[in-house]
Protein backbone atom coordinates (compact mmCIF):
# COMPACT_ATOMS: atom_id res chain seq x y z
CA UNK A 1 0.00 0.00 0.00
CA UNK A 2 1.90 2.78 -1.31
CA UNK A 3 1.19 6.88 -0.66
CA UNK A 4 -0.90 7.05 -3.81
CA UNK A 5 -3.08 4.33 -2.09
CA UNK A 6 -3.89 6.46 0.85
CA UNK A 7 -3.93 9.51 -0.11
CA UNK A 8 -6.97 8.16 -3.12
CA UNK A 9 -8.61 6.17 0.12
CA UNK A 10 -8.64 9.36 2.76
CA UNK A 11 -9.80 11.33 0.17
CA UNK A 12 -12.80 9.52 -1.10
CA UNK A 13 -13.89 8.41 2.72
CA UNK A 14 -13.63 12.57 3.31
CA UNK A 15 -15.74 13.16 0.63
CA UNK A 16 -18.16 10.47 0.93
CA UNK A 17 -18.76 11.70 4.37
CA UNK A 18 -18.89 15.40 3.40
CA UNK A 19 -21.63 14.61 0.96
CA UNK A 20 -23.35 11.85 3.79
CA UNK A 21 -23.25 14.91 6.45
CA UNK A 22 -24.81 17.16 4.27
CA UNK A 23 -27.52 15.74 3.13
CA UNK A 24 -27.98 14.72 7.28
CA UNK A 25 -28.30 18.09 8.41
CA UNK A 26 -30.94 20.02 9.52
CA UNK A 27 -28.69 23.34 9.65
CA UNK A 28 -28.54 24.77 6.09
CA UNK A 29 -25.37 26.75 7.14
CA UNK A 30 -23.78 23.00 8.69
CA UNK A 31 -24.64 21.58 5.01
CA UNK A 32 -23.10 24.06 2.24
CA UNK A 33 -19.84 23.76 4.87
CA UNK A 34 -19.73 19.72 4.91
CA UNK A 35 -20.52 20.09 0.94
CA UNK A 36 -17.15 22.40 1.02
CA UNK A 37 -15.47 19.45 3.15
CA UNK A 38 -16.70 17.08 0.46
CA UNK A 39 -15.68 19.45 -2.23
CA UNK A 40 -11.86 19.75 -0.99
CA UNK A 41 -11.34 16.29 -0.73
CA UNK A 42 -12.36 15.80 -4.57
CA UNK A 43 -10.32 18.57 -5.61
CA UNK A 44 -7.59 16.20 -4.09
CA UNK A 45 -8.96 13.33 -6.13
CA UNK A 46 -8.48 15.35 -9.08
CA UNK A 47 -5.28 16.67 -8.44
CA UNK A 48 -4.66 12.93 -7.76
CA UNK A 49 -5.77 12.15 -11.32
CA UNK A 50 -2.87 14.25 -12.95
CA UNK A 51 -5.49 17.63 -13.59
CA UNK A 52 -3.89 20.14 -11.13
CA UNK A 53 -6.04 22.70 -12.69
CA UNK A 54 -9.25 21.44 -12.39
CA UNK A 55 -8.50 20.67 -9.03
CA UNK A 56 -7.73 24.52 -8.31
CA UNK A 57 -10.77 25.73 -10.69
CA UNK A 58 -12.92 23.37 -8.44
CA UNK A 59 -11.82 24.71 -5.38
CA UNK A 60 -11.76 28.69 -6.50
CA UNK A 61 -14.94 28.74 -8.72
CA UNK A 62 -17.38 26.05 -6.67
CA UNK A 63 -15.96 26.57 -3.07
CA UNK A 64 -14.99 30.08 -3.59
CA UNK A 65 -17.96 31.38 -5.34
CA UNK A 66 -21.00 28.99 -5.86
CA UNK A 67 -21.18 28.02 -1.91
CA UNK A 68 -20.55 31.71 -0.63
CA UNK A 69 -23.55 32.64 -3.11
CA UNK A 70 -25.40 29.82 -1.07
CA UNK A 71 -24.17 31.02 2.09
CA UNK A 72 -25.57 34.65 0.79
CA UNK A 73 -28.82 33.43 0.04
CA UNK A 74 -28.84 31.48 3.36
CA UNK A 75 -28.01 34.90 4.92
CA UNK A 76 -30.71 36.59 3.12
CA UNK A 77 -33.00 34.73 3.92
CA UNK A 78 -32.73 34.85 7.42
CA UNK A 79 -32.76 30.94 7.98
CA UNK A 80 -31.80 29.41 11.37
CA UNK A 81 -32.09 26.12 10.79
CA UNK A 82 -35.21 25.90 13.07
CA UNK A 83 -37.93 25.91 10.03
CA UNK A 84 -40.68 23.49 10.69
CA UNK A 85 -39.94 21.23 7.58
CA UNK A 86 -41.84 17.95 9.33
CA UNK A 87 -45.35 19.33 8.81
CA UNK A 88 -47.29 17.26 6.25
CA UNK A 89 -46.74 14.01 5.34
CA UNK A 90 -44.56 13.33 2.06
CA UNK A 91 -46.79 12.35 -1.00
CA UNK A 92 -44.03 9.28 -1.43
CA UNK A 93 -42.54 7.14 1.37
CA UNK A 94 -39.25 7.41 2.90
CA UNK A 95 -38.31 3.78 1.86
CA UNK A 96 -39.59 4.45 -1.47
CA UNK A 97 -37.32 6.84 -1.41
CA UNK A 98 -34.27 5.26 -0.79
CA UNK A 99 -34.82 2.02 -2.78
CA UNK A 100 -34.96 4.52 -5.64
CA UNK A 101 -31.32 5.66 -4.65
CA UNK A 102 -30.12 1.97 -4.29
CA UNK A 103 -31.70 0.54 -7.51
CA UNK A 104 -30.14 3.54 -8.94
CA UNK A 105 -26.58 2.91 -7.27
CA UNK A 106 -26.65 -0.32 -8.09
CA UNK A 107 -27.59 -0.39 -11.61
CA UNK A 108 -24.24 1.94 -12.06
CA UNK A 109 -22.24 -0.54 -9.88
CA UNK A 110 -23.08 -2.94 -12.55
CA UNK A 111 -22.50 -0.61 -15.32
CA UNK A 112 -18.88 0.11 -13.98
CA UNK A 113 -18.18 -3.65 -12.82
CA UNK A 114 -19.44 -5.09 -16.18
CA UNK A 115 -16.55 -4.00 -18.74
CA UNK A 116 -18.90 -2.32 -20.87
CA UNK A 117 -16.76 0.33 -21.86
CA UNK A 118 -15.03 -0.46 -25.44
CA UNK A 119 -11.53 -1.85 -24.95
CA UNK A 120 -11.86 -2.06 -21.11
CA UNK A 121 -8.85 -3.77 -20.47
CA UNK A 122 -6.96 -1.12 -21.72
CA UNK A 123 -9.43 1.66 -19.50
CA UNK A 124 -9.26 -0.43 -16.64
CA UNK A 125 -5.43 -0.30 -15.81
CA UNK A 126 -3.90 3.45 -15.45
CA UNK A 127 -1.13 3.93 -17.53
CA UNK A 128 1.24 7.09 -16.28
CA UNK A 129 0.20 10.40 -17.74
CA UNK A 130 2.98 12.39 -19.83
CA UNK A 131 4.38 15.57 -17.81
CA UNK A 132 1.96 17.60 -19.53
CA UNK A 133 -1.18 15.74 -19.18
CA UNK A 134 -3.72 18.43 -17.39
CA UNK A 135 -1.94 21.49 -17.66
CA UNK A 136 -3.29 24.39 -18.35
CA UNK A 137 -1.75 24.71 -21.92
CA UNK A 138 -3.03 21.63 -22.69
CA UNK A 139 -6.77 22.20 -21.83
CA UNK A 140 -6.60 25.37 -23.30
CA UNK A 141 -5.33 23.84 -26.37
CA UNK A 142 -8.19 21.33 -26.79
CA UNK A 143 -11.30 24.13 -25.77
CA UNK A 144 -10.23 27.10 -27.77
CA UNK A 145 -9.65 24.73 -30.59
CA UNK A 146 -11.81 21.69 -30.97
CA UNK A 147 -14.11 23.37 -28.31
CA UNK A 148 -14.50 26.65 -29.06
CA UNK A 149 -18.15 26.75 -30.13
CA UNK A 150 -19.41 25.42 -27.10
CA UNK A 151 -17.29 27.76 -25.65
CA UNK A 152 -18.53 30.48 -26.66
CA UNK A 153 -21.98 29.26 -26.42
CA UNK A 154 -21.54 29.23 -22.61
CA UNK A 155 -21.15 32.87 -22.75
CA UNK A 156 -24.37 33.42 -24.20
CA UNK A 157 -25.51 31.08 -21.32
CA UNK A 158 -24.39 33.18 -18.42
CA UNK A 159 -25.38 36.22 -20.08
CA UNK A 160 -28.99 34.73 -20.15
CA UNK A 161 -28.61 33.10 -16.61
CA UNK A 162 -27.27 36.94 -15.50
CA UNK A 163 -30.84 38.27 -17.19
CA UNK A 164 -33.02 35.54 -15.59
CA UNK A 165 -31.37 35.81 -12.04
CA UNK A 166 -32.12 39.60 -12.16
CA UNK A 167 -35.71 39.19 -13.49
CA UNK A 168 -36.26 36.61 -11.02
CA UNK A 169 -35.51 38.35 -8.01
CA UNK A 170 -36.69 41.95 -8.74
CA UNK A 171 -39.33 43.18 -6.54
CA UNK A 172 -42.54 43.56 -8.67
CA UNK A 173 -43.48 47.24 -8.32
CA UNK A 174 -46.72 47.40 -7.40
CA UNK A 175 -49.15 44.62 -5.37
CA UNK A 176 -48.12 40.96 -5.85
CA UNK A 177 -46.06 40.76 -2.69
CA UNK A 178 -47.93 40.24 -0.11
CA UNK A 179 -45.34 39.54 2.42
CA UNK A 180 -43.42 41.90 4.39
CA UNK A 181 -40.12 42.82 2.93
CA UNK A 182 -37.20 41.03 4.15
CA UNK A 183 -34.39 43.66 5.40
CA UNK A 184 -31.90 42.22 2.81
CA UNK A 185 -33.61 43.61 0.27
CA UNK A 186 -33.90 47.17 0.33
CA UNK A 187 -30.79 48.67 -0.81
CA UNK A 188 -31.38 46.76 -4.25
CA UNK A 189 -34.50 48.22 -4.42
CA UNK A 190 -32.96 51.58 -3.83
CA UNK A 191 -30.35 50.69 -6.58
CA UNK A 192 -33.15 50.06 -8.99
CA UNK A 193 -35.25 53.57 -8.48
CA UNK A 194 -31.82 55.88 -8.74
CA UNK A 195 -31.39 54.07 -11.86
CA UNK A 196 -34.46 54.64 -13.22
CA UNK B 1 -1.93 3.63 -9.51
CA UNK B 2 -5.56 3.20 -8.46
CA UNK B 3 -7.55 2.16 -11.19
CA UNK B 4 -10.13 3.38 -12.83
CA UNK B 5 -13.12 1.56 -11.47
CA UNK B 6 -12.62 2.73 -8.13
CA UNK B 7 -12.90 6.06 -9.22
CA UNK B 8 -16.40 5.58 -10.37
CA UNK B 9 -17.21 3.68 -8.00
CA UNK B 10 -16.50 6.68 -5.97
CA UNK B 11 -17.69 9.17 -8.43
CA UNK B 12 -21.37 6.50 -8.20
CA UNK B 13 -21.33 6.56 -4.88
CA UNK B 14 -21.46 10.23 -4.18
CA UNK B 15 -24.10 10.76 -7.27
CA UNK B 16 -25.69 8.05 -4.92
CA UNK B 17 -25.56 10.29 -2.49
CA UNK B 18 -27.07 13.27 -4.42
CA UNK B 19 -29.95 11.03 -5.39
CA UNK B 20 -31.04 10.44 -2.18
CA UNK B 21 -30.67 14.71 -0.97
CA UNK B 22 -32.58 15.61 -3.89
CA UNK B 23 -35.71 12.75 -3.15
CA UNK B 24 -35.38 12.85 1.01
CA UNK B 25 -34.67 16.56 1.57
CA UNK B 26 -37.77 18.89 2.68
CA UNK B 27 -35.05 21.89 2.65
CA UNK B 28 -35.22 22.91 -1.18
CA UNK B 29 -31.49 24.62 -0.65
CA UNK B 30 -30.06 21.01 0.43
CA UNK B 31 -32.39 20.24 -2.08
CA UNK B 32 -30.25 22.51 -4.82
CA UNK B 33 -26.50 21.61 -3.78
CA UNK B 34 -27.92 18.00 -3.81
CA UNK B 35 -27.87 18.47 -7.29
CA UNK B 36 -24.64 20.35 -7.27
CA UNK B 37 -22.94 17.27 -5.80
CA UNK B 38 -24.81 15.21 -8.63
CA UNK B 39 -22.85 17.11 -11.04
CA UNK B 40 -19.67 17.17 -9.20
CA UNK B 41 -19.95 13.43 -9.50
CA UNK B 42 -20.33 13.39 -12.97
CA UNK B 43 -17.17 15.94 -13.26
CA UNK B 44 -15.24 13.27 -10.87
CA UNK B 45 -16.60 10.42 -13.64
CA UNK B 46 -15.07 12.57 -16.80
CA UNK B 47 -11.61 13.37 -14.86
CA UNK B 48 -11.03 9.90 -14.47
CA UNK B 49 -11.90 8.89 -17.72
CA UNK B 50 -10.08 11.53 -19.82
CA UNK B 51 -6.69 10.41 -17.35
CA UNK B 52 -7.19 6.91 -18.62
CA UNK B 53 -7.95 7.25 -22.16
CA UNK B 54 -4.73 9.79 -22.22
CA UNK B 55 -7.16 12.64 -23.99
CA UNK B 56 -7.95 16.35 -22.21
CA UNK B 57 -11.12 16.37 -24.27
CA UNK B 58 -12.41 15.59 -20.34
CA UNK B 59 -11.17 18.70 -18.71
CA UNK B 60 -13.21 20.56 -21.58
CA UNK B 61 -15.87 18.78 -20.41
CA UNK B 62 -15.52 19.18 -16.86
CA UNK B 63 -14.89 22.84 -17.41
CA UNK B 64 -18.35 23.56 -19.48
CA UNK B 65 -20.15 21.68 -16.33
CA UNK B 66 -19.01 24.27 -14.06
CA UNK B 67 -20.32 27.08 -16.34
CA UNK B 68 -23.45 25.32 -16.47
CA UNK B 69 -23.29 24.55 -12.79
CA UNK B 70 -22.55 28.30 -11.56
CA UNK B 71 -25.41 29.94 -14.18
CA UNK B 72 -27.81 27.21 -12.81
CA UNK B 73 -26.61 28.68 -8.77
CA UNK B 74 -27.32 31.85 -9.95
CA UNK B 75 -30.82 31.05 -11.35
CA UNK B 76 -31.82 28.75 -8.86
CA UNK B 77 -31.26 30.32 -6.06
CA UNK B 78 -32.81 33.71 -7.77
CA UNK B 79 -35.82 31.05 -7.67
CA UNK B 80 -35.02 30.30 -4.31
CA UNK B 81 -35.33 34.30 -3.31
CA UNK B 82 -38.56 34.53 -5.05
CA UNK B 83 -40.24 31.74 -3.25
CA UNK B 84 -39.55 32.58 -0.36
CA UNK B 85 -40.37 35.97 -0.30
CA UNK B 86 -43.90 34.93 -1.77
CA UNK B 87 -44.64 32.08 0.72
CA UNK B 88 -42.26 32.89 3.71
CA UNK B 89 -41.19 28.99 3.63
CA UNK B 90 -38.30 26.83 2.07
CA UNK B 91 -40.33 23.84 2.67
CA UNK B 92 -40.52 21.86 -0.46
CA UNK B 93 -43.60 20.13 0.15
CA UNK B 94 -45.42 23.66 0.18
CA UNK B 95 -44.68 24.45 -3.09
CA UNK B 96 -46.91 22.24 -4.75
CA UNK B 97 -49.20 24.66 -6.77
CA UNK B 98 -48.29 26.27 -10.02
CA UNK B 99 -50.14 29.31 -9.79
CA UNK B 100 -51.87 31.02 -6.24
Amino acid sequence: MNLDTIVFFVSAIVAVFGATMMIAQRNPVASVLYFIVSLVAQAVLYIQLGSVFMGAVLVIVYAGAILVLFLFVIMLLNLRGQENLTDRSPSVSRFTKYLISALLFVEMWFVVKSGFFPDAGQVGVMVEAPGTFGSVEEIAMVLFTRYLYPFELTSILILAAIVGAVVMAKRERSGGAPSTPSKGQEPTNTVDEAGR
Amino acid sequence: MVPITVYLIVAAVLFGIGTVGVLISRNIIIMFMSIELMLNAANLALIAFSRALQVPDGHAFVFLVLTVAAAEAAVGLAIVITLYRNRETINIDRFNLMKW
